[in-house]
């Protein structure tokens, strides 16, 4: 069965449609690249499996059930982690308090779900941070360092500086290290390597190859598009919200349909032009959202 | 400095805008390697690039939205990098911003006649305000409208007429055919050139390559913040190498 | 209960109409200022307390006619409209939400002062200089000031109307509220079309303040603060940032606080406005008229958080000084002085728990007085009517200050960032008139006095000496709390939140209840202090912890540096006690409360020791 289906998946923006029915699978252990040119809609789509908005049609099923429209922390309690476009750190905690955080649904004080009373039990635990809690504490702060310790020295050196202090490229990293101190069965990376210089772009290659090769499950968004064809089991390339190709990287390299999305479609005929001006119908907006330089 | 043989020196114009060794960044990320550009008087100049490649941080470097740590911006013989933005318009310089950026609650003649906001000669504004109905007919059933209501294409026309109604000398465009349906662009592409041959000057940053070179003079090609190509736009129409700067390059 | 014939009530629409127009124009210019700049504007309050000064001295010193008062009045407030936006705001501009409306606190604080310390804090008399004829309309008695009031303000409106739609400022102004950067892009110098909005807001506010000083027949430097909620209540109505919507806004705000007196009494009047103000912020924040447009986007954290590394004080440094102020008092006999820093001690509690909600959770919390209250109160009233010993009424103080007014602040925990903030403040002064109003409990204004004094294990505590080490004993024990909870997993939790709420979610992290913990751990804190203060004077009324107390309490943790424990007593004893030591200072307090926090938010945002 797949880890995650997604089925006619759409999201309108004031009559502005940014996800136009999108399918997709990703098998457990798979890689799968989402591509397409600014505006496609990929982070819109990121954003709705991710329960950062919900969709106005469509589902999203994990492992067979459904998550459509479920918030982000009960998502992430699933197993879902995700990092940002722009890269999301909380600067003024350290970096080993960073991945944490990302640990957060794993902690015991994540199981007292009992609405108040939980609240209030987990008050109270923290104060007296009972042997179990304090047992639990140190083997999370360990298993932080290991996961810090897969990036080998950038990270764990600086492992309790302020995250703002770091590099662009280290403040990615420390997403990504938050991101898997979550455990994750699915994870989701938006442009991992957007603001990397070549070198840094080869170096987590590299690493996310080797997340591949421990048997993650990745859904990755990314504009590199050697990386997409180095990394990826199966392309999924966006235009206008649609999905309009789909496969292995290779073949989806030389899909024209695919070169036309971001070389753009040669000039229609000169002629049939005015007289459909004239009709209201086809004047269709596809982004006024937000671009991000 | 050997070979002089090419360009002769008396006819060599000043460009009408030049940007020279322009490096930008946000914050710890750097936008743009030593970029260097020029658009000459009466050209249709446009700047490609796929995603992410740095070309609308150009277009709001000219625009002094953001600016460069190092190189300059000349427009018309004078420096203007660094000047506020409002200057920099007055200068002569007419904005269509990317994705339109119409103000949604103002009516559709509020927001033409807003682009004349730096003149004062009424009597010409209210002439060009009948030009611009003339070229954007479209516009003139809708006058009293919110904005906000009308097509992506018919805010695409009312962004062009509002930034003529400065009477710029350099038009600068953002994507202006984002987001349109492909038959409405051939229209604003159609119109670009109308505006062209009317003696504006237009710079234009486009994803959309094929499109853009079938109406530019020259292009430039943009990737992770580097030129990596210029020349006539007939010869980089269909070069495999602009196809290749946009899909990432000899991977093959 | 009054009488309700056709006449009274057709008085009261009149009367609601009136006030109504007043809120009107104050409410437009808090829309004409959150439209350009995205900002809630709390010195408005100020300007419009201002002009009713400046009228009141023109009529009244200088026997002036009113035309002439409204033109001056018009001038001086549009210079302290263009002096705010210029020195207060415009380098603020590119900052959180958050840091342009502290800093319009503390321009609000300052100028309240100033004329405090010119006219003195009383009310001065404002006769109405209008003859005081009244005309009757089939039934409606009608003042010539009525009439006025309304002719002014219908004026304005008309000239407002024309210039936004008809002149080239009037578009550039609307241009720059709806979109600023292509505004730019078309000429505009919108930092000064960004002055130009705050001299138009000012006029309407000075011209309003004039008016209700007329109508009201009096002027006071504390009119500021309620004007100010008026007035965003009526915005928020209509739709924050709507022109049209703050006219109808005040209105309607002035029909349902009119009517509403006549109904229940004098002393509901401002409790319709902060359930006006809560319920539309958290029902429909888009108000009335303000469908269309959601509320404005907020940068990625909301909060007013700077990067930087805290100050490490040493262990040795926080015992050491622990014991010195175990010990202060056998080296002094100076009871003025234990007092005082009694009193640093109580708000060092306070600032504790704002420093937790605000500076570790990010919540900008206005409103943390009511707690102090709520645990004043019940604790005063526990040992008073059930006869509880003094130890468990402070603790049950604490636990009900901490279980209701997390409770009251839920709904408030779906919004962001400056909304946050201006709910607070509204939560607070619901507290507040729910003890003002609910006199069975509270026996409302006249306050609770004999309350039972301190006492520890039956032992009186009631000279300085004790009561100071007392005091000192538990902000030791609350801050002990305060710090353990830091150091487990609900302090990295809870700054998670602050510094990106939407990662935080992603990351699994449920936002409602981490936030209702910090307002409970905090509330637990607040609550004490406002306990222990309770019994401590053995009196306390509606005024003893008011809005201004959550305002100094925030300033002092801003000073010390957000989430920054040491910090907050550092900040707490420097505002408590330094112009107490400086007796000349003393007079200005506010003044200096005011400045200090201006230059903080602009200088220094990290605060002294350092974000934590």
């Amino acid at each position: 069965m797949a880890l995650l289906e997604v089925r006619g998946l759409r999201r309108e923006f004031g009559g502005v449609v940014a996800v136009d029915g999108i399918d997709l699978t990703v098998n457990p252990g798979e890689t799968v690249s989402v591509i397409g040119p600014n505006g496609a809609g990929k982070t819109t789509l990121f954003n709705l499996i991710t329960g950062l908005d919900k969709p106005d049609a469509g589902e999203v099923l994990l492992d067979g059930r459904p998550i459509t429209g479920l918030p982000p922390e009960e998502l992430a309690a699933l197993g879902v982690a995700r990092t940002f476009q722009h890269g999301r750190v909380f600067g003024n905690l350290s970096v080993l308090d960073n991945v944490l955080v990302g640990a957060h649904t794993r902690q015991a004080a994540h199981r007292l779900r009992t609405p108040v009373l939980g609240m209030v039990a987990e008050l109270i635990l923290a104060l007296i941070q009972p042997p179990a809690w304090r047992e639990e504490r140190t083997r999370l702060r360990d298993e932080a360092r290991e996961v810090l310790a897969l990036f080998g020295d950038r990270l764990l050196p600086r492992a309790e500086q302020p995250a703002y202090s770091l590099s662009y490229a280290n403040r990615r990293r420390t997403e990504i290290a938050r991101a898997l101190a979550l455990r994750p069965r699915l994870l989701l990376l938006d442009e991992p390597t957007a603001g990397m210089n070549p070198t840094e772009t080869a170096e987590l290659l590299e690493f996310i190859r080797s997340l591949k090769q421990r048997g993650l499950t990745i859904l990755l968004i990314e504009h590199k598009l050697s990386l997409v064809m180095q990394l990826s089991d199966r392309v999924i390339v966006m235009d206008d919200g649609r999905k309009i190709a789909e496969g292995a990287p290779q073949i989806v390299r030389d899909d024209p349909r695919v070169i036309e999305a971001y070389l753009g479609h040669p000039r229609r005929g000169w002629d049939a032009r005015d007289a459909q001006v004239a009709g209201e119908d086809d004047l269709r907006v596809v982004l006024p959202q937000a671009h991000h330089p | 400095m050997t070979s002089t043989t090419s360009a002769t020196p008396t006819a060599a114009p000043t460009p009408l805008l030049q940007l020279e060794g322009i490096q930008t960044f946000y914050g710890p990320i750097q936008v743009h390697f030593d970029v260097s550009l020029h658009v000459n008087s009466g050209e249709i100049v446009c700047l490609l690039g796929g995603n992410a490649s740095g070309k609308s941080t150009t277009m709001k470097v000219i625009l002094g939205l953001v600016k460069p740590r190092a190189g300059h911006v000349m427009f018309d013989g004078r420096p203007i990098t660094g000047l506020p933005t409002p200057q920099i318009i007055r200068r002569g310089i007419g904005s269509v911003p990317e994705s339109r950026r119409i103000f949604p609650d103002m009516t559709v003649r509020e927001n033409i006649l807003i682009g004349a906001y730096t003149r004062t000669d009424r009597a010409a504004i209210e002439q060009d305000y009948e030009r611009m109905l003339e070229l954007f007919p479209r516009l003139r059933q809708r006058l009293d409208q919110r904005a906000g209501v009308l097509s992506g294409g018919e805010q695409q026309m009312l962004a062009m007429a509002r930034a003529l109604m400065s009477r710029p000398k350099l038009i600068c465009m953002d994507e202006p055919t984002m987001g349109l349906s492909p038959l409405f662009v051939d229209r604003v592409l159609d119109l670009i050139q109308q505006i062209n041959r009317q003696g504006v000057t237009v710079f234009m940053v486009e994803q959309n390559a094929n499109l853009a070179l079938q109406i530019a003079h020259r292009g430039y090609v943009l990737q992770n913040g580097h030129i990596v190509l210029e020349g006539a736009a007939q010869d980089l129409l269909g070069s495999p190498e602009v196809r290749d700067a946009y899909l990432g390059g000899g991977a093959t | 209960m009054p009488e309700f014939t056709l006449r009274t009530l057709a008085d009261q629409l009149v009367n609601g109409l009136v006030i109504g127009n007043v809120y009107a124009l104050i409410a437009i210019g808090l829309a004409l200022i959150f439209g350009v700049a995205n900002l809630i504007n709390f010195a408005h309050g100020s300007v419009y307390m201002i002009g009713a000064y400046v009228g009141w001295v023109c009529v009244i010193w200088l026997g002036w006619p009113l035309g002439a008062t409204f033109v001056v009045v018009a001038l001086i407030c549009a210079t302290l409209g263009v002096l705010i936006e210029r020195f207060g705001l415009r380098r603020l501009q590119n900052e959180a939400r958050i840091a342009p409306l502290l800093a319009t606190i503390g321009i609000s604080f300052a100028l309240d002062q100033l004329v405090q310390l010119i006219f003195s804090p009383n009310p001065q008399s404002f006769p109405n200089p209008l003859p005081a004829a009244r005309i009757a309309l089939g039934g409606v008695s009608i003042g010539a000031l009525d009439l006025l009031i309304a002719a002014i303000t219908a004026a304005i409106a008309v000239m407002l109307f024309i210039f936004l739609r008809f002149t080239r400022l009037g578009w550039a102004l609307r241009a720059t509220a709806q979109d600023r950067e292509a505004a730019q892009q078309m000429g505009v110098d919108v930092d000064a079309i960004n002055a130009l909005t705050f001299a138009v807001a000012a006029v309407l506010g000075g011209i309003g303040g004039v008016m209700i000083g007329m109508y009201f027949t009096s002027v006071y430097p504390t009119m500021s603060y309620g004007a100010m909620l008026k007035g965003f209540a009526a915005n928020l109505l209509g739709g924050l940032g709507s022109v049209p919507g703050a006219v109808v806004g005040g209105l309607a705000l002035g029909l349902i606080e009119t009517f509403g007196v006549a109904l229940l009494g004098s002393t509901y009047r401002n409790l319709f406005t902060f359930i006006i103000l809560i319920g539309v912020l958290v029902l429909r924040p888009t108000g009335l008229f303000g469908a269309r447009r959601a509320t404005p986007p907020e940068p990625l954290t909301g909060t007013f958080v700077a990067n930087s590394r805290p100050v490490h004080i040493p262990r040795a440094l926080v015992i050491g000084g622990l014991i010195a102020a175990i010990l202060l008092p056998f080296f002094t006999s100076n009871p003025y002085l234990l007092q005082i820093l009694t009193n640093a001690w109580l708000f060092s509690m306070l600032a504790l728990s704002i420093t937790l909600v605000t500076g570790t959770a990010g919540q900008m919390s206005l409103g943390q007085a009511g707690f102090l209250a709520i645990g004043g109160y019940a604790s005063a009233l526990l040992s008073m009517r059930l006869g509880l010993p003094l130890e468990l009424s402070l603790l049950a103080g604490a636990v009900i200050a901490a279980a209701l007014g997390t409770l009251l602040t839920w709904p408030v925990f779906r919004l962001r960032s400056q909304y946050v903030a201006l709910a607070t403040l509204g939560i607070g002064e619901v507290i507040n008139q729910i003890i003002l109003n609910w006199e069975g409990l509270t026996n409302g204004a006249m306050g609770l006095s004999n309350i039972p004094p301190l006492s520890f294990l039956g032992l009186p505590v009631i000279e300085t000496a004790p009561i100071y080490w007392f005091a000192l004993g538990i902000l030791v024990v609350a801050a002990l709390f305060q710090w353990r909870l830091m150091q487990s997993h609900l302090g990295r939790t809870w700054r998670a939140v602050r510094e990106d709420d939407v990662a935080a979610r992603a990351m699994g992290i449920s936002l409602n209840r981490y936030k209702a913990l910090a307002f409970i751990a905090g509330g637990l804190i607040a609550g004490l202090s406002g306990a222990f203060t309770a019994h401590m004077y053995s009196y306390i009324n509606n005024e003893t912890f008011a809005a201004t107390t959550s305002i100094l309490g925030l300033t002092m943790v801003i000073l010390g540096g957000m989430g920054n424990m040491a910090g907050a007593v550092i900040g707490a004893i420097a505002l408590t006690a330094l112009p107490e030591l400086f007796r000349p200072l003393a007079d200005a307090r506010y003044l200096i409360y005011g400045v200090v926090l201006l230059l903080l938010v602009r200088f220094r945002p990290q605060g002294l020791l350092g974000t934590v």
